[in-house]
């Protein structure tokens, strides 16, 4: 019962395949991915909870080290920031398809595609 | 039918990594956290014998930063830091170029709203101000140059959203790539003075103080700069279309 945070995290992982593999439209598919983004960044901070440890600064509450682990949490920050880039690229990278063909959906952009050759 | 497969799928992989994955790793918070190597760095005594830090009271430790993640992200990982900057950069260039490459440049307009546009005003300054403090104490409360930087870039959202008129010049730009510069340069003189790229070549201070850490703060407002700078480009060309 103490592991609920990976299953939580393990849960929106699922939620973000399922929406991945279930969905026709291409920016559904993109959110999907940051979703998972999501999940991933839980679970890897959750890898580094103590039980009773507090959040790894060094304040007037906390004058002592009685930490969590801060090293999952500083390539967290990493992550967030790869995911926010990839976001943008992807958004905009989605606005010239449906520029190019008219569409999100990728079945639709193929029978275009065909038609075009 | 494809719902069906959406759910088999994502069941096998939940299947994996429950069945599979979980009984590998340590149990939520029964962590031991001597074994690992973060006890060397909230400890600040990865090249030192072991002392313990107490708050305002350690001083000209080998990093001074009272945030611990502020000083892997810009202290012991700083060279990870600045690939990250610069995946940011290339991910902001990106998005530019695709954006001026469209055909229908078709420039997004809101509808200007007496209510948004006086309390703009005056949330605004507030904003902008609550982004400095956010990467100036970067390194002694939870934030630091990202979160800044980002705060920043949401005001300028909200600018946009009740003004019309207003466009990111090409001000944003110069201020991201002197502040690229500037990162660069702090690594060269750390590889100057102390002979390694990126070293915190200035004294570290007492834990705690707004003045100390050494070249941390210098760093962090730096990335505020650059990651306000390049947020508000992006969002800015997205709109521009």
């Amino acid at each position: 019962m103490s592991n609920i945070i990976y299953y939580v995290s393990f849960i929106i992982l699922g939620i973000g395949i399922y929406g991945i593999v279930s969905q026709k439209n291409l920016f559904k598919q993109l959110i999907s991915l940051s979703i998972i983004d999501t999940a991933v960044n839980i679970f890897i901070v959750a890898l580094g909870y103590v039980e009773w440890g507090e959040a790894p600064i060094y304040s007037a509450i906390t004058p002592v080290a009685n930490f969590v682990d801060p090293l999952p949490q500083a390539l967290v920050l990493t992550a967030i920031v790869i995911g926010v880039g990839t976001l943008a690229l992807g958004s905009i990278l989605l606005v010239h398809i449906n520029e190019k063909y008219g569409s999100l959906d990728p079945d639709e952009i193929r029978d275009t595609r065909e038609v075009v050759e | 039918m494809r719902r069906v497969w959406a759910i088999l799928v994502a069941g096998v992989f939940l299947y994996f990594l429950v069945g599979q994955f979980l009984p590998i790793i340590p149990t939520f918070g029964n962590v031991d956290l001597f074994t690992r190597v973060a006890f060397d760095i909230i400890n600040k005594s990865t090249t030192t014998n072991y002392n313990a830090v107490e708050f305002k009271k350690s001083k000209d430790l080998e990093d001074g930063s009272a945030n611990v993640v502020t000083s892997i992200v810009v202290n012991y990982r700083s060279f990870d830091t600045l690939g990250e900057v610069s995946v940011l950069f290339c991910a902001a260039i990106g998005v530019g170029i695709l954006a001026s490459m469209l055909k229908s440049k078709k420039r997004i307009e809101f509808e200007e709203h007496k209510v948004l546009m006086i309390s703009t005003g005056i949330v605004l300054p507030l904003i902008l101000l609550f982004g400095a403090y956010i990467f100036i104490h970067g390194h002694l409360s939870p934030g630091g140059g990202f979160p800044g930087g980002t705060t920043i870039a949401l005001g300028i959202l909200l600018l946009m959203l009740s003004n019309n008129e207003f466009k990111v010049t090409d001000v944003a730009k110069h201020v991201e790539q002197s502040a690229g510069a500037g990162y660069v340069v702090i690594g060269l003189m750390g590889m100057a003075i102390g002979g390694v790229f990126l070293i915190n070549f200035l004294p570290t201070g007492v834990v705690g103080n707004l003045f100390s850490a050494g070249v941390v703060p210098i760093v962090y407002t730096f990335i505020g700069f650059k990651v306000g700078a390049e947020l508000s480009n992006v969002i800015s060309d997205l709109r521009e279309g």
